[in-house]
């Protein structure tokens, strides 16, 4: 992580950031229908309610896609690196990264557990590894 | 089937040019009104975008013009297959009558392609995806590949065969940026500089100067002026996402834009004579020709690799070389219209088909986000 790529939260999401200190990776479940999302929002995109509430994730999922990076987009980023589509068994797909895996473990559908990474203005970023169950 | 036609059409200086994107955009507007046989002064709408934060107006100023209508909708490259449609309104609505839509980009010759993207650190994306250094737009589509490959069980080569097609029509185009090249290999695509697996540097999209501008009036008046006048049969548009997480990565919004512009002209894919799919990466193209309906679902690399797809085939694909090999300054969305006219005119020189009747012209915007589908026919 590079300083110019650090997140800036807002006010509907300054939650979330500050449960990463915690190593907790939230969700937002709609108070009226249910439906749980990410990226958090002012609003649940089911039913336009804007009656929300933080769930935690157990922190499981599968690999939706991913791809391997070989050509940075900051210099200060070293390649390759493994950027991945997660879908959380809890129903929302987030991007994320695989960390400390062999290239050749990552397949499409691949049971994947969290794991946290370090970033410059003491949040954490939610990656996962692969992890066969 | 719309009242409104395409009287005229052209490019702009390709390639790497040293050109500002003003001048550039004078050129392709002034070139495409002289072939309608118009000049400036009968321009009373005018759609653009990638000038600036007030790209009409900013064009507008520059040509010394006042329009009636104007549109700057941002929808990367498939904005200039939606101007299509909007243009067509605004002339059956007597807003306008005669539309000019064009765009220009120095891209090359400024170096202002940035591998990661424009940020704009107030978006959800700017918090949720950027921090992960995704490539931009090239993972999305690096994901949408594997997908792809992992649902069809297909290969890397499946993909090449997009690329290695582009090039055998772009040595038939002098216009295009790899004019006089050697012919790609899928060998060559698979061995090229790996930048966002599956995709290597032969699987995206060249970075090239370069513009275009399409006249747009009522086919009334169209028949009065300088060339045949090339109908638009039909459109349709789809918005389906932003960030890389959101919706699905198969299939894509090309279904629901091909759905409604198949039904606005009463047309099938099979009437389609020949195809112009925004390439921006080689898997753009397999997903839309199947999304579109001229493959079923995994069928779309056989259809890519067989001679149905080249010249004197079934339906030809992509025969200006595309934004793969012929010119891709950044929305590459007008010069798809640029092409399908001229070969509906039968102009294309050494690349035209055989006397087609009906063509299809699709772009597609930012990861997938936006896909616009206008339909074109000979006037008989």
């Amino acid at each position: 992580m590079i300083d110019d790529l650090a997140p800036v939260p807002d006010e509907v999401t300054q939650e979330w950031w500050e449960a990463t200190r915690e190593r907790r990776l939230l969700l937002q479940r709609c108070d009226r229908c249910g439906h749980v999302q990410h990226y958090p929002r002012a609003m649940c995109v089911a039913c336009s309610s804007f009656e929300l509430s933080w769930l935690a994730s157990e922190g499981r999922g599968i690999v939706d896609s991913f791809t391997e990076v070989h050509r940075a987009p900051h210099p200060e980023l070293e390649v390759p690196y493994v950027i991945a589509r997660i879908r959380l068994d809890e129903g929302p797909v987030l991007l994320s990264r695989i960390v400390s895996s062999d290239q050749g473990q990552i397949t499409c559908d691949a049971c994947v557990s969290l794991a946290w990474q370090d970033i410059p203005n003491g949040y954490k970023l939610p990656v996962f590894y692969i992890d066969p169950k | 089937m719309t009242s409104a036609a395409i009287a005229g059409v052209a490019e702009s200086d390709l390639g790497v040019t040293n050109a500002s994107i003003l001048a550039l955009q004078a050129q392709a507007i002034t070139r495409a009104l002289a072939d309608a046989g118009l000049s400036v002064s009968d321009v009373d709408g005018l759609a653009t975008s990638g000038v600036s934060r007030f790209s009409t107006t900013q064009v507008a100023d520059y040509l010394g013009i006042q329009p009636a209508w104007s549109d700057s909708t941002f929808a990367g490259g498939s904005a200039y297959e939606m101007y299509v449609a909007r243009a067509v309104q605004a002339i059956e609505a007597r807003q306008a009558s005669v539309v000019v839509v064009s765009f220009a980009s120095n891209q090359r010759s400024a170096k202002s392609r940035r591998l990661g993207g424009i940020l704009e650190s107030h978006t959800p994306e700017a918090q949720f995806e950027t921090p992960y250094g995704p490539l931009y737009p090239i993972s999305y589509y690096a994901m949408a590949a594997r997908r792809y490959l992992h649902e069809y069980g297909g290969t890397p080569a499946d993909l090449a065969q997009v690329a290695v097609l582009a090039r055998e029509w772009a040595l038939l185009n002098p216009k295009a940026y790899r004019y006089g090249s050697e012919p790609l290999t899928v060998d060559d695509v698979l061995n090229s500089t790996m930048v966002s697996t599956p995709l290597t540097a032969a699987d995206c999209c060249l970075v090239t100067d370069g513009g275009g501008a399409v006249v747009i009036t009522s086919l009334e008046r169209a028949r009065d002026l300088r060339r045949d006048p090339i109908r638009i049969l039909g459109y349709g548009e789809a918005t389906t996402n932003t960030s890389m997480s959101q919706v699905p990565l198969l299939p894509t919004g090309a279904c629901e834009s091909g759905q409604r512009a198949f039904a606005s002209a009463g047309l099938t894919p099979n009437d389609v004579d020949v195809i112009e799919l925004y390439d921006s990466f080689t898997i753009t193209v397999l997903l839309s020709l199947e999304a579109l309906g001229f493959c079923g679902p995994g069928e779309a690399a056989a259809f890519v690799a067989s001679a149905d797809s080249r010249l004197g085939g079934r339906q030809p694909l992509n025969t200006s070389g595309g934004g793969l090999s012929y010119c891709h300054p950044g929305q590459y969305g007008v010069l798809l219209l640029v092409e399908a006219v001229r070969q509906l005119r039968g102009e294309a020189g050494d690349r035209q088909v055989a006397d087609p009747s009906i063509a299809l012209a699709h772009g597609t915007g930012g990861i997938l986000s936006t896909h616009a589908t206008v339909l074109l026919g000979v006037n008989r």
